[in-house]
């Protein structure tokens, strides 16, 4: 039995290493984190968290006792790995060698570079992200939230119901528009707009003002926005530099196939969850990286049976991929949840409903049903789930 | 025997548990309606299902 080593200290590498175990891997498992907790459960980082305060034994995930002899490096980096040699090496310097390596390194925000005071700008991803962050949001401070994604907006419905001044900037035409398209993400605008929450949408932050600390931010447009909190949530960028030079494909994530091995690797290696640009057989096999809650999951599951396999000299199971993406998303008393790729549709339905009011919608492209949405439905949406299902091409 | 315990303080409905363990979880509203002794056959769906939980709300043992 060789030693495996899991990069990222997240749900990926939890359910992983969880599944290696069930899949009969007795051999050591090592887990590097960046982080100083165990995998903890971030969606409601944006949402009861932020507006109740974070409380880690409550955010963090129940392990199984399979995994209770797991060595946890947390607040650990690695810095660079030789997957010829399986030699992967922290950031003080330890080097630790692996027979079979699990890249569970997610992701990070994007940070733009624009020109002002650093002080009162945030980026959410973390606990600790979350807790300063909460920590500014006071009765009355003005909230600034460059992006209008789902990040983007859970947080500012939270700090609306904290009594905080809220602007919404983005580039967009209408907030969670790549996810939803226009027409929902109209009806979920109107919606924030009656909560108070006003949007600048199709503008840019240009710079921003104050002496030490933001007061204000100027835009695409000239005009001016008081500012004392700004959140930045314009997406991610993959955790992978510690992999260069082992002439993998890194254009987006690591690219893996359907059993999450990553192509090109000269050792065992999977590669799950944020980070992974795996094919879904749902979705015609192209591989993508998804950012849903879901995936770490299923993805690792997946990864720790085939490593499990490999280390023991047998043949992975390389079938098709076919878990169905799910993301749910709640702002307000409003309960958004979403089965398939609703963000690869040419063209959406409303079904049920109205889009102001509790509805369903369809997602379609030229072959079919890709995605469903329900906004305050979530308890109609089950035979979707099996229609979506029932796309695999296998 | 299998024994599920869902934090209904955590449960918001979100369904999951449903599609992932049908014979243990049904949801009309929050919070799920599940049987609390299941047999041992049915523990591997009782871990998915708390897996798939997005508030972590469902306990097996």
């Amino acid at each position: 039995m060789g030693e495996v080593v899991i990069v990222g200290g997240g749900l990926g590498a939890l359910r992983t290493a969880e599944s290696l175990r069930s899949a009969g891997h007795s051999g050591p498992i090592t887990v590097v984190g960046d982080e100083l907790f165990p995998p903890y459960n971030r969606p409601p980082l944006s949402k009861d968290a932020l507006l109740d305060g974070i409380d880690m034994a409550r955010l963090e995930f129940r392990r199984r006792p399979s995994v209770d002899d797991v060595t946890w490096r947390l607040g650990r980096r690695v810095v660079a790995a030789d997957l010829s040699s399986g030699t992967i090496t922290l950031d003080d310097g330890t080097l630790l060698k692996a027979d079979g390596l699990v890249v569970a390194s997610g992701i990070r925000p994007r940070r733009l570079p624009l020109a002002g005071p650093a002080e009162g700008r945030f980026a959410l991803r973390t606990a600790a992200d979350a807790e300063q962050i909460r920590s500014r949001l006071t009765p009355g401070s003005h909230v600034l939230i460059m992006g209008a994604g789902f990040i983007g907006c859970e947080v500012a419905a939270t700090a609306r119901r904290l009594g905080c001044e809220v602007t919404v900037v983005a580039l967009d035409d209408e907030p969670m528009i790549r996810p939803l398209g226009a027409q929902v993400g109209a009806a979920m605008r109107r919606r924030h707009e009656r909560e108070g929450v006003r949007f600048r949408l199709g503008h840019t932050i240009d710079s921003f003002h104050g002496d030490e600390q933001v007061r204000s931010a100027s835009l695409s447009d000239g005009s001016e926005l008081p500012a004392d909190v700004v959140v930045e949530a314009v997406g991610s960028v993959t955790n992978t530099e510690w992999l260069d030079g082992n002439a993998l494909d890194l254009s987006d994530g690591v690219l893996v196939d359907s059993a999450m091995r990553i192509v090109g690797s000269a050792m065992p290696a999977v590669a799950v969850g944020d980070v992974a640009r795996h094919p879904n057989a749902l979705f015609g096999n192209v591989p993508y990286r998804v950012e849903h809650w879901s995936i770490p999951t299923e993805t690792g599951r997946r990864a720790g049976r085939t490593l499990a396999a490999q280390l023991s000299g047998d043949d992975p199971d390389t079938g098709p991929f076919t878990a169905l993406p799910s993301f749910w998303s709640d702002q307000y008393d409003i309960s958004l949840q979403s089965f398939g790729m609703p963000g690869l549709a040419t063209r959406l339905e409303v079904v049920d409903g109205s889009l102001d009011e509790p509805c369903i919608i369809e997602y379609r492209d030229d072959d079919g049903l890709v995605g469903v949405v329900g906004i305050d439905r979530t308890s109609d949406l089950t035979g979707y789930r099996t229609r979506l299902q029932d796309r695999a091409i296998v | 025997m299998a024994r599920i315990l869902v934090d209904a303080d955590k449960c918001q409905g979100y369904g999951q548990c449903c599609y992932e363990a049908p014979a243990i979880f049904t949801l009309i509203d929050a919070p799920v309606t599940y049987v609390a002794d299941v047999d041992e056959s049915l523990r591997d769906d009782a871990e998915r299902a708390a897996d798939a939980c997005p508030v972590q709300a469902i306990t097996v043992e």
